[in-house]
């Protein structure tokens, strides 16, 4: 037994705008019968160039029907080039939430609204090309969608890309595949997130700065300190005054005062030496 | 919870309130161990004796020491399965079908990944095996230990078993069979037909959840499970569930008493309500050997809908079914007995199954039949497939 919110119980039960657009401006189709779920959005444009109606036609779950009818009423109103903006995440948190391995029929909605929004821009349906390498074969997703999903949603595992796009669900042969896609991700977005490269000139006043910030004030409890002498690649020489000078256990400090401090703001290669 | 029509009886029963009163002073005056040398604990070992008979009775085993009290159906699925591949030793070559129950199926694939070989014999269209398939896969020249259901859960078809054993006998394997829904609905006798092992589980015949029984032929060897006790004559340890298997017992006794006037109620039922429904519901599709069934069992499938919607939509107005749809079930795939039928995949997604018990009644039947036809249009007037 599912827990659905009250919000998905409603749509489920009084769905919103059912049916097909007479004319439609933009006529999408995604899922299918073998799928287990399918969605086909219409819609047309007003005037004022804004969505004026939106309809679907379901064949799926309860929270596939809800998904469908609370998309409706989410394009309504909205220009194309607003509605092209509508995410499946957008679409869970309108219905309040869904279940976790109920998350694919949100990005089903998505999906018949990019179809739709395709017709619309070229007259042609969507013809959904195979793009990549067909992965899972119980439910046809290739590489490249798996990518895609992974990357947008910031999945990482495989049971993740199962719940929001079916991909492993079938036979389950697949995951260590998926898998690998997961970790190729993951490790791109880091590489990304790491720290950008610095100039020469950039690099020594930051130096300077994570020593005034980080370094200075635990030197001066003790009543000594350093003074920046010179930055040389990743090597940085540092000048020990005040109580530092006569310390026995500056080196320490050095190592694990200034140069673990300096490696977190700069880089994993910084080396210091005092001179 | 309002649930007026339950008829989702191969799911779970309701206990019979005969068994209730059975149980009940089990927990309140004759609270005792069986194995205790008093006489307090002595009557109750007498009482879990009784039981056994009473169980044997229900099968027809020849001897009540051959029946062995576990926890469920799923308990005794894996007990056979497992211990009779261990008592065996060497390594044999296990057999199975693709419709079995899951508690059969998850440790025939257990021991496949440790190195047996598995075959897994496919069924036809209504969910038949074919008897010369059967042979020629289990004749393998390894000994074999083969493990084949009686009658299906979700669509109600019944295999040869006899016929089955025989073969499985002939090649000098271990042939257990999950007896679990047939056990109670329509006759068995062990002692007549070569099956090593039987499983039966005690809430689909209207005694509680938590009880089940393996029957072990005498002279087969199957390894416990759990050690470290005389109890069940050293072949399952651990304090008996006395309560559970007296209510087990009284409910075998009535499932004897009743089998026959039970049964003919509940197909005359069941053929009302599939009639009704196919003439009411456009694009219906009856799954399974319709001569070869349950008598409580109706599998239903729906075209271009989708199973899980129709459920949802039926417990509104109070009523109890199952489906095979993927979206139920929390797995993405639909049932795997389904596919093994090759239904199309327009009626893969939209099965319900509707199963009966001695305890329905015709208006049971007329409030599924009025309700049931306007969920279906409904739902197609929502489907993007229906007009094609």
């Amino acid at each position: 037994m599912w827990e659905y919110t009250d919000k998905v119980n409603d749509h489920f039960r009084n769905p919103r705008n059912v049916g097909a657009v007479e004319n439609p401006d933009g006529d999408g189709l995604a899922g299918s019968l073998a799928c287990g779920d399918a969605l086909r959005l219409t819609f047309k444009l007003g005037d004022d160039k804004k969505i004026c109606e939106a309809k679907f036609q379901t064949f799926g779950c309860a929270s596939a029907i809800a998904s469908s009818s609370a998309l409706t009423e989410m394009l309504i109103g909205k220009t194309v080039e607003e509605a092209e903006e509508i995410t499946n995440k957008e679409i869970i948190e309108y219905l309040g939430d869904l279940p976790k391995q109920k998350v694919h029929c949100s990005v089903m909605g998505r999906e018949a609204l990019e179809a739709a929004i395709y017709n619309y821009r070229t007259g042609k349906t969507l013809d959904k090309k195979i793009d990549g390498e067909v992965i899972c074969h119980c439910f046809g997703a290739t590489d490249k969608e798996i990518e895609k999903i992974t990357r947008e949603q910031n999945l990482t595992s495989a049971e993740e890309v199962t719940d929001a796009c079916k991909a492993g669900g079938g036979c389950g042969q697949c995951i260590p595949e998926i898998e690998e896609i997961i970790n190729r991700v993951i490790g791109e977005e880091q590489a990304k997130e790491e720290k950008p490269k610095l100039t020469q000139l950039q690099k020594i006043k930051l130096i300077e700065e994570t020593i005034d910030r980080q370094v200075r004030p635990i030197l001066r409890r003790d009543g000594g300190d350093l003074e920046l002498h010179d930055v040389d690649g990743n090597q940085v020489y540092v000048k020990f005054v005040g109580a530092c000078v006569s310390c026995p256990v500056s080196s320490v400090t050095l190592k694990d005062v200034v140069e673990t401090q300096l490696r977190e703001a700069i880089s994993d290669d910084i080396v210091v030496e005092a001179i | 919870m309002k649930s007026s029509v339950y008829v989702d009886n191969n799911a779970t029963t309701a206990v019979a309130p005969e068994v209730t009163e059975a149980i009940l002073p089990y927990f309140t005056e004759h609270w005792g161990n069986p194995s205790s040398m008093h006489n307090f604990g002595g009557s109750v070992k007498r009482a879990v004796d009784a039981a056994r008979e009473k169980v044997a009775a229900l099968i027809g085993a020849e001897h009540p020491n051959e029946i062995i009290f576990t926890s469920c159906g799923s308990e005794s699925d894996n007990m056979a399965i497992r211990g009779a591949v261990d008592a065996m030793g060497g390594h044999p070559h296990l057999i199975t079908t693709r419709v079995e129950h899951a508690a059969v199926l998850g440790p025939c694939h257990y021991l496949e990944d440790k190195g047996y070989r598995l075959t897994t014999l496919e069924v036809d269209e209504k969910g038949n095996l074919d008897l010369d398939v059967v042979r020629e896969k289990s004749i393998s020249g390894k000994k074999t230990v083969a493990s084949i259901m009686w009658a299906n859960n979700e669509t109600g078809v019944i295999f040869p078993i006899p016929e089955i054993g025989s073969i499985v006998k002939e090649g000098g394997g271990i042939f257990h069979t999950d007896a679990v829904q047939i056990a109670g609905k329509l006759p068995i006798a062990v002692k007549d037909i070569p099956i090593d092992a039987l499983s039966i589980s005690g809430h689909k015949l209207h005694a509680p959840k938590g009880i089940g029984a393996l029957y072990v032929r005498r002279g087969t060897k199957i390894t416990p499970h759990i050690m470290g006790g005389h109890q069940e004559r050293g072949r399952r340890a651990g304090t008996e569930n006395v309560p559970y298997i007296v209510g087990l017992g009284k409910a075998c006794e009535l499932a004897m008493e009743r089998m026959e006037k039970d049964a003919d109620h509940e197909r005359k039922l069941r053929d009302r309500l599939e009639a009704g429904i196919m003439a009411s519901c456009k694009g219906a599709r009856i799954n399974g050997d319709r001569n070869n069934r349950l008598p409580n069992t109706t599998n239903i499938s729906f075209e271009y809908v989708e199973g899980e919607a129709i459920l949802l939509m039926l417990d509104d107005v109070g009523i109890c079914a199952s489906t095979g749809s993927a979206c139920a079930s929390g797995s993405l795939e639909p049932s795997h007995v389904l596919r093994a039928m090759d239904v199309p995949r327009s009626c893969l997604h939209g099965s319900i199954r509707f199963s009966l018990s001695r305890y329905n009644t015709d208006e049971d039947v007329d409030e599924v039949l009025e309700k049931l036809p306007v969920i279906i249009k409904r739902l197609r007037e929502l489907s993007p497939f229906a007009n094609d």
